[in-house]
């Protein structure tokens, strides 16, 4: 395999049993040992990658989450004026007050910073890279060395995205969606100088960084697995990663494609997006363009991203559940198979973006079709997370929490979907607060709940310690809570016609009815905000001090990244990978609380999840069948 | 001083809760607290929560949707779409509603009630239940059905907002631009003159062909003013970058796209009257909205839309004079000849269609100023 060949990678090396000092007390086979620098910086472990990508993404949902806190003050105090504003942005709020370019540009960089540094990278980089080869039982990535590149490409297209923030005509601010003309045009817009330039440099790497990443998580899955580890023997947190990274392999190229073609139209004077076009006091060369191409080239991408951030939360939280219901998840298989129906059909719904750009109406109706017909994968997949619970006996920790949270949000907001999805009611939402809800709620708030879960719930794994769940308790009520109250309301905005990206609601009567409730989102915003910031504290605070990991298994999980050492060293497993012989929800079964996908089959007994029910006296059961 | 204040609090809160959960954490250590598990009392105390959490969450939802209802258009029993299509799309999220709303009321009761009931404490056991065809069936099938109802009501519905335009309806050309709009109707002969981008100057904003002897009787007034059950056609176009046609109480929206041409139909059923005295506001109008990011004064865009009886429109109608009455002597050479350049703008001319914004060509901040620009800016 791959990683023999690589000195990097020394299996045993550095695997620690006890969990003592990392430097001391190994037998020395004289093997090449790994600085400072190969080991935490440039390094190729897969696990340490996966922590860099969660720490850079931290970095920048704080960042994204700011500037959010930074509009909001303006939409809820518009006459109001804020010297801490100034001293952050300076002369973008001179005075203390956002200038109405500046707010756009603000909208952009959170729109932007939250859906692909944060909600890709952060996530999917996070979790694909630590547990793929955890629980499929490999030492490593299929190729450590582009996954690092990938992480370090993401580094690259941080620093661009950073360095645009401080030019003189600021970032980007035609919106995260960049629609042309608007965004090709400099002199349509501040933002659309040398800030939209920078815009596209950057999204054009990080997309270099996704296919990287997702090349190796796709070959690892593939290829990789350990012994026994046939494809419905996976836990779902690995499904979804996988359909996650062939959904990005898929989609972002196209976006990239997009991407250059709008810079070169921006540059080269090419007509690629632009048409008929009049602004500054002068009619352009460009000629025979469409705006809406551009739109359909993002969307394609724009919509499976989406399901990229979306489905990498649902595996965590389908792990997360059934590990602490103590039960297997309900309906694996139909499990896999509605992310797999999600997976295609995320490819075919992207026009339900452009209802109202001037589609033809018979092709917006084979698109409504598609984005309702997705809501059935969805629908399985509550229930079956609602029956996982079920007879379960449950350990409300907070990763537990933040696990029902995730789909409490992902109820709330798959159903406004449903009226999103109708390109008739379309008419009136479209662009409202409605649909700044119902994403941030089903997309936003639910990855990110799906994302504390996980690092609750992987942090001993991670650092060998906890996290202290006090503070864990006060981060889940609070967020929750919180969230509800900032993002419910925006739906009686968006049913009261308010459109999106309004810098001030004050110029239209129908508009400007809500002073207070918009007062009350920016407070609740607040709020969430800083308990987020106890929770960053918490994060950091437990990796030095936090309580020590001194089991195996403290969950008392069935997945094979809990047979690992509890300091894991690079090769993940001292001695041979552990084989596999059933799948990885054997719970509260033969009398036992759960049998770990390593222990052989006994006599006589078969590997059973996917024959009938077991539920004794259940009158639906179909023995032997499935 | 407040955001200090504001900041010193919340860091006060910070410290408190640190040292809580440090100690609340010790305290379970020594009690013997099994790591990676959580003891019945911490169960319990979550359980109740959750519960607690859902119940005034649903509470809440209610709640909050009755006090603000009456400042809502949809999901307001008493809400008149000021359009003929507006009953249709507002009969449609009753529908979805009522539909969503059973979904929603009855998955998070159970989430959260699953979450209490079941959680970890003495007598209570796990049990493996890995899979129930016919459960999974059933759940299946019910999403499938009333997902297709509501596709078709849609499909239906969408397939009638979207048919084309009845034969008499009037049109109506709005063409959008940073930050303003430009209303153009045809005159006598229901045709519209050609237009050319090319051709757009400071005085001649919408770039019309004169020599088209069509664009002669065409009127460019300075509001939209439409007749009470009439059908009218917006023909829709941008000049620089996208926006998007939006009146709310008509329930319209449509992009307006440079060089695609779009459009959209409706018939008005209210007049601005009575509209005022249905909602008990003698101040109201309905508002033009651009609802696509424009550009930094998105947000500014009003433009006022009125809806008159037919005698009121027919008397509005005839006071109407053509544009090009107004122009033609400025035009040098006449008319038969290329539009020229150099001519002063007149002042005969509407604010409306000569935009302090093209005149400009700038984005600079002295371009607001001269827009009606609300006072916080």
């Amino acid at each position: 395999m791959a990683e023999l060949h690589n000195p990097a990678i020394e299996v045993g090396h550095d695997t620690h049993v006890h969990g003592h000092d990392h430097h001391h007390g190994h037998d020395d086979h004289g093997h090449h040992e790994l600085n400072f620098i190969e080991k935490y910086i440039f390094s190729q472990d897969h696990k340490v990658i996966g922590k860099q990508f969660l720490f850079l993404g931290m970095a920048w949902a704080i960042v994204g989450g700011l500037f959010s806190i930074f509009f909001r003050l303006q939409l809820a105090w518009p006459d109001e004026s804020f010297p801490i504003l100034e001293w952050f942005l300076g002369s973008w709020a001179e005075g203390g007050k956002l200038s109405a370019e500046f707010y756009y540009a603000l909208v952009t960089m959170h729109g932007t910073i939250l859906v692909f540094f944060v909600l890709t990278a952060g996530l999917s980089g996070t979790f694909s890279n630590f547990l793929i080869p955890l629980q499929v039982g490999a030492r490593d990535m299929a190729s450590p060395f582009m996954n690092m590149l990938s992480f370090w490409m993401f580094v690259l297209s941080s620093c661009v995205m950073l360095f645009s923030l401080f030019i003189q005509t600021g970032p980007a601010s035609g919106g995260w969606t960049a629609y042309p003309p608007l965004s090709a045009l400099p002199q349509a817009s501040l933002g659309s100088g040398l800030g939209m330039d920078l815009w596209l440099i950057s999204i054009a790497l990080f997309i270099v960084s996704v296919a990287l990443g997702g090349l190796n998580y796709v070959t690892t899955v593939i290829n990789m697995r350990t012994k026994g580890m046939d494809f419905f023997r996976m836990p779902l947190t690995v499904w979804a990663f996988f359909f996650t990274a062939i959904i990005g392999l898929l989609s972002f190229p196209v976006l990239f494609g997009a991407a250059i073609l709008l810079e070169f139209d921006r540059l080269l004077g090419t007509s690629f997006f632009l048409s008929d076009i009049y602004v500054a006091g002068e009619a352009l060369q460009h000629s025979g363009g469409s705006p809406i191409l551009f739109q359909h080239l993002f969307w394609f991408l724009g919509h499976p991203e989406v399901y990229i951030i979306i489905l990498p939360a649902m595996g965590i939280v389908s792990e997360v559940m059934s590990v602490h219901s103590r039960k297997p998840i309900f309906g694996y298989k139909a499990m896999v198979f509605s992310i797999l129906g999600i997976t295609i059909l995320s490819f075919i719904v992207w026009a339900h973006h452009m209802f109202m750009s001037g589609l033809n109406p018979f092709v917006a109706s084979i698109f409504v079709l598609f984005t309702l017909l997705i809501a059935v994968p969805s629908a399985i997949k509550v229930f079956n997370w609602i029956t996982t619970l079920w007879r379960g006996s449950i350990r409300l920790n907070p990763a537990m929490l933040f696990a029902i949270g995730f789909v409490s949000l992902f109820i709330s907001g798959g159903l406004t979907g449903i009226y999103l999805g109708n390109s008739t009611l379309d008419i009136q939402l479209h662009d409202t607060y409605y649909v700044v809800a119902h994403f941030h709620i089903v997309m936003g708030l639910a990855a990110f709940y799906g994302m504390f879960a996980g690092i609750y719930h992987w942090f001993p794994k991670m650092f060998g310690r906890y996290m202290n769940s006090s503070m864990g308790y006060v981060h889940f009520y609070v967020t929750l809570v919180g969230s509800y109250a900032i993002f419910w309301p925006m739906h009686y905005l968006g049913m009261s016609g308010v459109p999106r990206r309004y810098y001030d609601f004050s110029v239209f009567d129908q508009f400007n009815q809500y002073a207070d409730l918009n007062k009350f989102i920016t407070i609740a915003a607040i709020i969430v905000f800083a308990v987020n910031i106890l929770f960053v504290f918490n994060f950091f605070y437990s990796i030095f001090n936090g309580r020590k990991v001194t089991v195996l298994n403290p969950y008392g999980a069935t997945t094979l990244e809990w047979t690992t050492p509890i300091h894991p060293g690079h090769g993940n497993w001292v001695g041979e990978i552990p084989a596999v012989h059933r799948w990885p929800y054997d719970y509260s079964i033969n009398g036992r609380d759960f049998i770990p996908q390593t222990e052989a089959l006994g006599a006589g007994e078969v590997d059973d999840h996917d024959h009938g029910s077991d539920l004794p006296n259940a009158g639906s059961a179909i023995p032997g069948k499935h | 001083m407040n955001t200090l204040i504001g900041i010193v609090a919340i860091v006060l809160i910070f410290v408190i809760v640190f040292q809580l959960a440090k100690t609340s954490e010790l305290m379970g250590i020594l009690k013997g607290d099994k790591e990676g598990d959580t003891s019945e009392s911490t169960n319990n105390t979550h359980g109740f929560l959750m519960m607690f959490l859902m119940i005034t969450g649903l509470i809440a939802v209610f709640l909050g949707w009755w006090l603000v209802e009456d400042k809502l258009l949809q999901g307001n029993r008493n809400f008149t779409p000021a359009s003929k299509h507006g009953d249709s799309i507002n009969s449609m999220f009753w529908i979805t509603s009522i539909i969503c709303g059973i979904a929603f009321v009855i998955t998070q009761a159970l989430l959260f009630w699953f979450s209490y009931k079941y959680r970890a404490r003495k007598g209570n056991k796990a049990q493996h239940f890995s899979h129930d065809n016919k459960l999974e069936i059933v759940w299946t099938v019910i999403p499938a059905i009333v997902l297709t109802v509501l596709v078709a009501r849609g499909i239906e519905t969408w397939y009638e907002i979207t048919a084309d335009a009845p034969a008499d309806a009037r049109i109506v050309e709005v063409t959008a631009q940073q930050f303003n709009w430009t209303v153009r109707y045809p005159g006598s002969d229901s045709l519209l003159g050609k237009r050319e981008f090319e051709l757009i100057s400071g005085e001649n904003s919408l770039g019309i062909d004169w020599n088209d002897a069509k664009s002669h009787d065409d009127l460019m007034p300075t509001e939209i003013v439409l007749e009470k059950n009439k059908p009218v056609l917006f023909k829709l176009g941008a000049k620089d970058v996208l926006h998007s046609f939006y009146l709310t109480h008509f329930m319209i929206k449509m992009d307006c796209v440079p060089g695609i041409p779009t459009q959209f139909w409706m018939t008005p059923t209210h007049s601005t009257q009575e509209m005022r005295d249905l909602r008990g506001n003698q101040e109201f109008d309905y508002e033009l909205a651009c609802a696509e990011l424009c550009g930094r004064a998105h947000y500014n865009m009003r433009f006022i839309v009125k809806v008159l009886e037919t005698e009121q429109y027919n008397a509005w109608l005839a006071e109407q004079k053509p544009f090009y009455d107004a122009i033609k002597a400025t035009l040098n050479p006449a008319p038969a000849a290329a539009p020229v350049e150099g001519a002063a703008p007149t002042e005969a001319t509407d604010s409306a269609t000569v935009t302090p914004a093209v005149e400009n060509g700038s984005v600079g901040t002295e371009v607001e100023s001269k827009k009606n620009v609300i006072s916080s800016l």
